[in-house]
């Protein structure tokens, strides 16, 4: 197995400016948006973008939630592996908010639908979209497209992305891991 | 581990401790979602559900017929009562008819011991027992170990005084079951003819006064009278029993804590708890009934995961 390191620190940290910058020019104060980053990989960009947002651009009113969608999923009783669930954690309204969801990776496409149904549980948005750092293009099985994406990869079906976060990893880096080689 | 060691749900004594732990965070979970304005999931959708009730029940048969519609399985219901079981078909029979018609899963309660077990050796579904005579009752130890862990933190260390009539109750069995495995330590109380013999073998300590028992408990779980098992008298008179056995603000009052107190329903009022005390903010018994359907929600949902 082969491992190539796509994004370090560096171009992360550079990454995480610019989408920071295009949400502010898209939602200013944020009182009318909120953030929800998808779990289980999502939360850590989504907290990261959150801090990002407080720190360093002032926004002191940001709503940040977790919605995990292991009971929303397509594939439950057809995947080998079982599915385990994890926390959500929206302690606000959605309705009638601006919703942007925040993951990792970019794929198939079926997490954001199995996102957008479960999103629904929490009331009504005015609109959702869509921020990834990874945009894995020609891979989709849905007609799904992010608003906001950190880089777009041509992976091909046998390799994997892993991104890593300093929090949970001990590193901030993306790599593509090859299975054929 | 993500999912249960075992097929189908007969009794806590078949699940090991890490199976609980797995029901108490997907319950977890499930809680969660029962707190949303859209209170569904659509996890269960290609899945039917069979509720064979051959004894009366309300609380649990409630339960897991909202658990399995929150989960969005198709549900279909069976009470003895209306069907041809009074006509002399044998349970196989019954079960298999049903069956027949693309069910699943299988919830039964039965008035025999083992019935539960019984059918998983000759059905092809997954079979959740909803109490077998005075066997187990597994969904309701889950969810009063989940609402010790809920109220308490956690159930290790804990000691549980469960009080009444032992002798008939599945509750007490599978409670004792699941507490140990979760490493509480489990004292029984009650008359002495509602006692089972050798009981102590299964590690639990036996205790007669009901007022020094009370000294050492954490957690004080009343449970009913029943006398609809009872085919003779096994204490003197009701007014006997609650003097010696009835939770009263008089008897706690002469503690020096308060112990969490349980009832597992339905409650003979001034009988096993006064009202006082089946009201006051230490009793759990409605938290009970809620999260009755968290933990029912999460064994259907673990069990179908594997099926």
């Amino acid at each position: 197995m082969s491992e190539t390191l796509l994004l370090d620190s560096k171009a992360i940290h550079l990454l995480l400016h610019r989408l920071a910058n295009q949400l502010l020019e898209h939602h200013l104060d944020f009182s009318d948006t909120v953030l929800i980053g998808l779990q289980p990989r999502g939360i850590y960009f989504a907290n990261r973008l959150g801090e990002l947002l407080r720190e360093e651009y002032g926004i002191k009113d940001l709503s940040l939630g977790y919605l995990d969608i292991t009971f929303f999923r397509d594939d439950f009783r057809r995947s080998q592996e079982p599915l385990k669930a994890n926390k959500t954690k929206i302690d606000f309204l959605v309705e009638n908010k601006k919703v942007v969801f925040i993951d990792d990776v970019l794929y198939t496409g079926r997490s954001i639908q199995s996102a957008l149904s479960a999103i629904q549980s929490f009331g009504r948005p005015k609109a959702i979209e869509l921020l990834v750092l990874i945009d894995r293009r020609f891979s989709r099985h849905l007609p799904i497209q992010p608003n906001y994406r950190g880089r777009q990869v041509d992976a091909i079906n046998q390799e994997r992305v892993k991104v890593c976060w300093k929090e949970n990893e001990g590193e901030d880096a993306v790599y593509i891991l090859n299975n054929t080689l | 581990m993500s999912q249960l060691s075992v097929p189908h749900l007969l009794g806590i004594k078949n699940l090991t401790e890490s199976d609980i732990q797995l029901v108490f965070e997907t319950a977890d979970q499930f809680k969660e979602v029962l707190g949303r304005p859209i209170k569904k999931v659509p996890s269960l959708r290609d899945v039917t559900i069979a509720n064979i009730f051959f004894e009366n029940s309300t609380r649990t048969k409630l339960s897991f017929e909202l658990a399995e519609k929150r989960l969005s399985a198709d549900v279909i219901n069976f009470s003895a009562g209306q069907s041809s079981v009074k006509k002399g078909e044998t349970l196989v029979d019954t079960v298999n008819n049903i069956l027949a018609m693309k069910v699943d899963m299988v919830v039964m309660r039965h008035h025999h011991a083992g019935a539960a077990m019984f059918l998983s050796k000759h059905v092809k579904a997954s079979i959740v027992n909803a109490g077998d005579g005075a066997h187990e009752h597994p969904t309701q130890a889950l969810l009063d170990a989940y609402s010790i862990r809920e109220r308490l933190g956690d159930v290790a260390g804990k000691r549980v005084l469960i009080v009444g009539d032992i002798l008939h109750s599945r509750v007490a069995l599978s409670n004792i079951f699941a507490l140990q495995k979760l490493g509480a330590t489990v004292t029984v109380c009650g008359p002495q003819s509602l006692i089972p013999r050798y009981i102590e073998e299964l590690g639990v300590e036996v205790a007669i006064d009901f007022d020094q028992a009370l000294k050492k408990a954490d957690v004080v779980n009343m449970l009913r009278v029943q006398n609809e098992r009872m085919e003779y008298s096994y204490f003197p008179s009701t007014r006997e029993y609650v003097m010696q056995y009835g939770l009263t603000s008089e008897r706690l009052g002469r503690l020096d804590h308060t112990p969490l107190i349980m009832h597992p329903g339905p409650i003979n009022r001034g009988v096993e708890l006064s009202s006082e005390i089946a009201d006051s903010s230490d009793a759990i018994i409605l938290d009970q009934v809620e999260n009755g359907v968290a933990v029912r929600m999460a064994v259907l949902y673990l069990l179908a995961s594997a099926m």
